[in-house]
This record gives structure tokens, C-alpha cells and sequence, in this order.
């Protein structure tokens, strides 16, 4: 659906006087295939927004080559633009229109007559639980209903793949869980692959068969979340101790136990194992044995934050 | 889909905006009413002195062309609403024409200008405006193109700058000059005892030619230097707007 090579975009900025060109994106190769949801995950400023925008058309890339559902990015442009929706961060009506004729206007710009582009708006407004809403105005409704409409507004043409750019950045919890079930539906119930672009882990997690890091301009790891969790080493147990002075023959029993280096952070002990399930009665036994109290305990499942850390060095939620 | 019909979806879109809340389209024409009541009437014993029989056969003209110039050069303001908003965006990724895009709005402000100007002309009636019938209706379609050519070129600009803060002191810089020298209030002329330095100045502005062919074509002059003169400077600047407009709106990452 999407195989890009080499995909580079390069701005020209000044910086004082002088002319600076800024890499945005340094060259990415993607390969999407129909029917998959990917996620393309990274923080503000590592180059996602800018890549989708080239894969839409609506910036052109500096160098390298794309197909975007069968189309040659630079020599179809209007046939992409055809076959794919595109649903943005900054949304895509106007507060004062009416929902309704938003949607159809948009159909009609795809070359839709008005009354497939009605018919096809009011079974979106329908899955998309915006019943009653085809005469709002936009700027009455609430942030994930607007967000829907968005979305609304980028499938009234029944494309074959779909663009979502942070679809849920700004939505309190249970709007963001709601849009959720309607993004898996995207695929379930209309057979659209999707690509989307979140800094949310849990997101990312939650949605996505494949994910895509990028990080500085450059993918920088891509897989399965659970392959891409499997390459942070296991789970993280950690033991807060009662007394500071335990911590030395803490720290020893966990290293031995485990098989690799503890850490040790104040009264804190951590030690990464395999699985902690089995390892964790063990090592409760040789602590207990040593006389060493523990004030708390705490096992983590590696999450795709570990993995964003392991990978880049720094954490994604410092640095979004 | 033919480029006349994606024009013709744009403008119906944006007409029906424009509409639903007319307040700025009465508050475009508000400004050259109250010039027409308040200051019309100050004119009227200077007639003879500005060389004219009727103050407001002149002073009309002059009013049409500044209702075209503030009314579409600040049409940009709505376009950067929009593109916040994001519906550019959204626009701008469907097959549409992206000259589409331009010209759907460039029409809406010439339509609403059309309108504006019409109403503008009528109540010069009631003040005592009189002329040839032929001639304003010249006088209003010059005043229209200069106003597309205005709202292509104030729509490029805002979709360049994309921010209130630098659009308003660029427009603010280039319209009260543009006022001034192009004798739209008092005629810029020696004859009528402008001094000679002023009268140069104004000659390189090239809606002076503009406001001066709409005044000969009021008084029932069609075939004379001046009407020429104001007929080549609108269309060279219709021109040159939309151009300038097309290729903003053609440009990517706009």
C-alpha cells in the first residue's frame, strides 16, 4: 500500500544571517501492506508530521521515491490524492459551517455526486456515533466529536488507506478509548489500512500490528510492539528496601540470583530477569533468609517506552 | 470534475459562510457610507474648485475603488481563520485544483464587491450623484476586477505569512498610502493647486489611473486617454493578482 525509498526532506531556515537547511526528515524507507494498521511513533519534532505530509502530497519530498496505494507520489499526484484520506492534527472544517455540508462539500471535491457523498456522510455519521450532529455547527460540538467528524471528513470518498496524524492528542481518557474502537474499525469493518502517527506508547500499543520509531529524521527500529518489547531484556523487578544499610546484601543475593548486574538508586534495588514470575519466589526466599526487610515491591512488563529508551537513549515522554 | 465546477463548489461553500453571518460583509460597506454621508456633503461646496459640476459624480468613484481595495485586500484575514481551522489543509488533499481553491474565494469577494458597489452607487443617487447609466456600470466592473485582483493577492499573502501579526501591519502599510495617493478623497492634480512634488509622487500610483478612468466613465466618457489609461492599469493589475495568487496556491508546503 505504501513502499517509500529513501524519502528525504530537507528545509532551508535562517538562522541570524545565515542559511541553514534543517534535515526534517534524513531519508526513510516504508513499506505498509494492505489491511495493516502502523503506527509511526516518535517525539515532536522527529520528523512524523513531515513525513505524512509527503506521503499525502502535500509537501514534496527532496529526495527519494514513493508509491502511495499504487500511485507514483510524484508523477500521480491526483490519483493519490484520490485514494487516500487524509485526517490532520488541525483538523478540516470551518466553527461557523454546518457538519453536514462540510462532509458533502469535501465528497464533492473528490468528484462524488452530492447525493452518494449525503448517503456516504450519513453512514459515517452513523458508525461514528454522530447521530443527529448532520446539521451542527462544528463549534458546538465537543473536542472528540469534532475529532470524529474529522474523520468522518477524510473517508466520505471510501479510500483505501487512511492518514490519521495524532488522532487523539488534545481528547480527555474516555474519548481517546472511544476513538480507539473507531480506528480498529477502520480495518474490521471496512478493510482500510491505516497509518497513523501518535507520541502516545499505550497508543501505539493499543492500535497497531506494526510500529515504525523515528527518531532525529530516521526510523530507527520497526516491528511488532510485542517483538519490539522482547528487545528490552524482561521484566523489571524492583525492591524498595526498609533499611539503607541492606542495600550492599540486596543487591549481591539479586545479582547472583538473576544473572546480571542489580542497580542500585537509593533504597531502591532493580534487576532486570526474564520472567519475574518465576524468579521472583526464589529471590524472595534468599532476601528473607539474608535478613533483609523490604518496605515495597514492584515487578514491570517491559513497555514501549523502555523500548523508545533503549533505542534512542532518552525517554519519549521527556523529550514530547 | 471539471475546474469550473470545483471553482463553482469553493465559492458556493464560501458564499454560504459569508452569509450565514453577514456582519462583515455590512461592515465592508459601512465604511464608504459613512464617507459617502459624513464627508459627501463637505465636498459639495468645493465642486467647482476640484473641477467637477457634481461633488459626488467625483467623490463616488473615488469611494467604489476604496471599498474594492479594503474590502478584498482584507480578505486575507479569513483565510488564515481557515487554515487554522485546518480546512485548507483538507482541501489541498482532495484532486481539486489548488487554482480552484484560489478562484472559488477571489469570486466570493467579487461578488459580495458587486453587490457592495451596487448599493454604494443607489444611495449616491440619493445624495445627488447623477451621470451616464453606461458609464458607472463600466465604473463598477473596473472597480470588480481591481478588487479580484486585491482579494488574489491578499489571499496569496495570507497563505505566506499564515499569521494575523504579520499580515495586518503589511496591509496597514500598503493601504493607507495607496488611499492618500491615489486622489481618492481630493483630486491629486496641479490644476487644482496640489503642489507640483505631490502630484509626481501620485503618478506612480498606478490606482490613480484607476480612481480617475471610473470618474471619466461616471461623466459619460468611454473613448478618451483616461478611461484608456484606468482600463490598461486594472487589467495589467487583475493580471498580475491572480497570477501572483495561482502560483502562491500552486506552490507546495503552502
Amino acid at each position: 500500500m505504501i513502499h517509500a525509498r529513501g524519502l528525504a526532506r530537507t528545509f532551508d531556515t535562517k538562522r541570524g544571517r545565515e542559511k541553514v537547511a534543517v534535515k526534517a526528515v534524513a531519508g526513510v524507507d516504508i513499506d505498509v501492506e494492505e489491511g495493516e494498521i502502523v503506527g509511526f511513533l516518535g517525539p515532536n519534532g522527529a520528523g512524523k508530521t513531515t513525513t505524512l505530509r509527503m506521503l499525502t502530497t502535500l509537501l514534496k519530498p527532496t529526495t527519494g521515491t514513493a508509491t502511495v496505494a499504487g500511485y507514483d507520489l510524484a508523477r500521480d499526484p491526483i490519483n493519490v490524492r484520490k485514494s487516500i484520506g487524509y485526517v490532520s492534527q488541525s483538523g478540516s472544517t470551518a466553527s461557523e459551517a454546518r457538519a453536514g455540508e462540510e462532509i458533502v462539500d469535501h465528497g464533492l471535491l473528490y468528484g462524488i455526486t452530492a447525493e452518494q457523498a449525503t448517503r456516504r456522510g450519513k453512514e459515517l455519521f452513523e458508525q461514528l456515533d454522530l447521530d443527529g450532529m448532520w446539521t451542527r455547527q462544528p463549534k458546538t460540538m465537543s473536542g472528540g466529536q469534532r475529532r470524529r467528524l474529522d474523520i468522518a471528513m477524510g473517508l466520505v470518498h471510501d479510500p483505501k488507506l487512511v492518514f490519521l496524524d495524532e488522532p487523539t492528542t488534545g481528547l480527555d481518557p474516555q474519548a481517546r478509548a472511544n476513538l480507539w474502537t473507531h480506528i480498529s474499525d477502520l480495518r474490521t469493518k471496512r478493510g482500510s489500512t491505516v497509518f497513523l502517527t501518535t507520541h502516545y506508547l499505550d497508543e501505539a500499543d493499543a492500535l497497531c500490528d506494526r510500529i515504525l520509531v523515528i527518531d532525529h529524521g530516521s526510523i530507527v527500529a520497526s516491528d511488532t510492539p510485542d517483538a519490539l518489547k522482547r528487545q528490552v531484556a524482561g521484566d523489571l523487578i524492583e525492591l524498595v528496601l526498609h533499611d539503607q544499610a541492606h542495600v550492599g546484601v540486596a543487591a549481591e543475593q539479586l545479582s547472583r540470583l538473576a544473572g546480571a548486574e542489580a542497580e542500585v538508586r537509593d533504597r531502591v534495588v532493580s534487576v532486570r530477569v526474564p520472567s519475574a514470575g518465576s524468579e521472583l519466589p526464589p529471590l524472595l526466599r534468599a532476601l528473607d533468609a539474608a535478613g533483609v526487610e523490604l518496605a515495597a515491591i514492584e515487578v514491570r512488563r517491559p513497555t514501549l517506552d523502555d523500548v523508545f529508551l533503549t533505542m534512542t537513549g532518552r525517554s519519549l515522554r521527556e523529550s514530547a | 470534475m471539471s475546474f469550473a465546477s470545483q471553482t463553482w463548489i469553493i465559492f458556493r461553500r464560501q458564499m454560504r459562510l459569508a452569509l450565514r453571518n453577514p456582519a462583515w460583509v455590512i461592515i465592508g460597506l459601512a465604511q464608504p457610507v459613512l464617507y459617502l454621508c459624513l464627508f459627501g456633503p463637505l465636498l459639495e461646496p468645493l465642486a467647482k474648485q476640484i473641477g467637477t459640476d457634481n461633488a459626488y459624480t467625483f467623490f463616488v468613484p473615488g469611494l467604489l475603488v476604496q471599498l474594492a481595495l479594503f474590502g478584498a485586500l482584507f480578505a486575507g484575514f479569513g483565510l488564515i481563520s481557515e487554515w487554522r481551522e485546518g480546512v485548507i489543509e483538507a482541501e489541498r488533499v482532495t484532486p481539486a485544483s489548488r487554482t480552484a481553491l484560489l478562484l472559488g474565494r477571489v469570486l466570493r469577494d467579487v461578488s459580495l464587491l458587486t453587490v457592495q458597489g451596487i448599493v454604494l452607487i443607489a444611495l449616491g443617487f440619493a445624495f445627488g450623484l447623477r451621470g451616464s447609466i453606461a458609464g458607472m456600470l463600466l465604473g463598477l466592473v473596473l472597480t470588480v476586477l481591481l478588487g479580484g485582483a486585491c482579494s488574489a493577492s491578499s489571499n496569496a499573502l495570507a497563505l505566506t505569512t499564515k499569521s494575523e501579526d504579520a499580515l495586518a501591519p503589511i496591509l496597514n502599510s500598503i493601504s493607507l498610502p495607496v488611499l492618500l495617493l491615489s486622489g481618492i478623497l481630493l483630486p491629486i492634480s496641479v490644476a487644482t493647486g496640489a503642489p507640483q512634488w505631490l502630484a509626481t509622487v501620485s503618478d506612480f500610483m498606478p490606482i490613480k489611473y484607476i480612481v480617475s478612468g471610473i470618474r471619466a466613465t461616471f461623466t459619460g466618457e468611454f473613448w478618451t486617454t483616461t478611461v484608456l489609461w484606468g482600463v490598461v492599469w486594472t487589467l495589467v493589475l487583475f493580471v498580475a493578482g491572480l497570477w501572483v495568487g495561482t502560483r502562491t496556491f500552486r506552490k507546495d508546503n503552502a
